[in-house]
């Protein structure tokens, strides 16, 4: 086994939605989505961004874009207007996900 | 009845209010386009907007649309090109009225006719409906509007597609609007061109989609786009995309030749999970899309084909934004330079925290974040990053109460901290930080049989 960041096998892309922010997980190629489906599940999500968010997090699949997107509540200070965050639309948490380690096989090629 | 195109094809103009100006002018020249589109309306817009009609009837709209109109309206008229703009915003008859005003100067009187959507506004039906029971409860606290009914700024109905559409088969060269949705207004002209039936949920779905891979504008087509950024071409002349779209609801996201930015799957999938809720309902007033149907494939170089879209019928209601006034709030920032540049910053956080408090401030938050070490990534980066060697930290803490006062006595007590607070500190020449009025955002749903869109075309 291996320790691989996400930045290593996907990208990503955020933006808000009142106090919520989205994250969507993409897979640089096909053949890492299933990495994706089976480590990066909400539980870890709300785990690794734990003192960033006051909600639950929600997790979507979408297999036809080799994506997956995450749902992070009470992540934006109130959101839009109210925040007093510099990331107040949460443009940035895509790529604060991508922090995150997964365990994988050596055989992965990354 | 005029033949049905084979293909139609619709330029992004404008993908919110402040977007590069130079944009739609390179939309209508750089090669054939049949539409152009330009989203203009973010949540909070409409309550700037109406703080401005407020002040002057005769404002409202976003004003940065005329000049705008006027650089492009000659080649538009010539080319045939037709527009449909949520610029509008809560006054679209004076919009429409400062466009026919500019195409008259322009010499186009008699050649040109302006559509104008209207019918969003609620604020004047409030209390009536909310008479009749429509409680309009906030979606992501459950809370009645009733709540906060005295500061109401702005109440607003997203309106779909086929008012657009309306005005469009009115023989609108120019279509303005209120609250339409910003997928609305790609997907009016190619139910317009192809004349799409309103239970062709499919087909409305993969209109949506299109219209959601372009509303933000080059962000499916370079822009912030993470994959390979380094080596996206020249973003300096980025080209907007453009749906290249055919009657079955296919489509390709191409650009004009010669502009630079990327379109890739990359940079189109980025674009379609961009403010995602669930993937399997994207609820517009036209119908319900579900992006787990979409295919992506690059058909080319800067070409990605899009099919397969699958969508179901519409739901009964539509989603209103409400704006209504919240408190205040303001920011200071100080910049500390090395050595010890983290520790200086949390010391005058701590001192400035001890001031605010001893002065008996109460503020409804007090946020701190140090740019340069946490501000955007937070405990992550803190514990990826060497601190204590950092060469400089911005200090930006901010404020937020429903009291005014007590917003504007903190931002008094910034530039003290330069003086009589930790070393190596600079970065004020902005001045004392300004309180502002902090304007938020109450999404709700109403039933749709509550709003009647109305349509008008004027000859110019």
């Amino acid at each position: 086994m291996k320790r691989i960041r996400l930045l290593d096998i996907a990208h990503a892309r955020s933006g808000d939605k009142g106090d919520t922010a989205n994250v969507g997980l993409i897979a640089l190629k096909p053949e890492y989505y299933p990495i994706l489906v089976k480590h990066v599940t909400a539980a870890r999500v709300a785990r690794h961004f734990k003192g960033m968010i006051s909600g639950p997090v929600e997790r979507y699949e979408l297999p036809n874009l080799h994506a997956l997107n995450f749902l992070l509540h009470g992540a934006l200070d109130g959101g839009g207007t109210i925040s007093l965050k510099t990331d107040a639309q949460g443009k940035v948490f895509s790529t604060a996900l991508l922090r995150l380690e997964v365990a994988v096989p050596s055989a992965v090629p990354t | 009845m005029k033949a049905r195109p084979a293909t139609v094809r619709i330029a992004a103009g404008q993908g919110f209010w402040g977007d590069w100006l130079e944009a739609p002018y390179r939309q209508v020249t750089g090669g054939p386009v049949d539409y152009l589109m330009m989203d203009y309306l973010a949540e909070v817009t409409m309550s700037i907007l109406q703080k401005q009609k407020s002040r002057d009837p005769s404002l409202g709209y976003a004003r940065d649309f005329i000049p705008l109109m006027e650089r492009i309206l000659p080649t538009v008229a010539q080319r045939g090109i037709k527009i449909t703009a949520n610029a509008g915003g809560v006054n679209p008859q004076a919009c429409a009225q400062a466009v026919a005003e500019v195409a008259r100067r322009l010499r186009l009187g008699g050649k040109l006719r302006i559509g104008v959507v209207t019918g969003d506004d609620l604020l004047g039906r409030l209390d009536g409906l909310l008479a009749r029971g429509h409680e309009l409860r906030n979606l992501d606290t459950g809370r009645p509007l009733s709540d906060v009914r005295d500061r109401v700024l702005s109440a607003n109905a997203y309106l779909g597609a086929w008012p657009v559409v309306d005005a469009l088969r009115g023989g609108a060269d120019v279509v303005v609007t209120g609250r339409v949705t910003d997928t609305g207004l790609t997907l009016a002209p190619l139910i317009h061109a192809f004349g799409w039936r309103p239970d062709a949920w499919d087909l409305l779905a993969a209109g949506t989609v299109a219209g959601h891979t372009i509303e933000c504008g080059a962000q499916c087509s370079g822009g912030n786009c993470l994959v390979d950024w380094e080596r996206i071409p020249d973003l300096a002349n980025v080209g907007y995309p453009i749906v290249d779209a055919a009657p079955d609801g296919t489509f390709e996201i191409v650009k004009h030749p010669g502009s630079g930015g990327r379109i890739s799957v990359a940079g189109v999938t980025e674009q379609l999970v961009y403010e995602m809720g669930n993937p399997v309902e994207y609820i517009t007033p036209d119908c319900v899309a579900d992006f787990t149907t979409i295919r992506l494939e690059q058909r080319g170089k800067d070409r990605v084909r899009v099919s397969g879209v699958k969508g179901r019928p519409a739901t009964d209601k539509l989603k209103v934004s409400v704006a209504y006034f919240y408190g205040y709030k303001a920011v200071g920032t100080l910049v500390y330079a090395w050595p010890d540049a983290y520790k200086k910053a949390q010391a005058a956080d701590r001192i400035l925290r001890q001031r605010l408090a001893d002065l008996g401030l109460k503020f409804e938050a007090v946020l701190t974040e140090f740019v340069g070490a946490d501000a955007t990534h937070g405990p992550l980066a803190r514990a990826a990053a060497r601190l204590d060697e950092l060469p400089e930290v911005q200090l930006r803490i901010g404020v937020r109460s429903p009291d005014k006062p007590a917003v504007e006595r903190f931002t008094r007590e910034i530039a003290p901290l330069i003086l009589n607070g930790p070393p190596s500190v600079t970065g004020f020449a902005g001045g004392r930080p300004k309180p502002e009025e902090v304007v938020a955002y109450w999404p709700a749903l109403l039933d749709k049989r509550m709003v009647e869109p109305c349509v008008e075309v004027v000859e110019v």
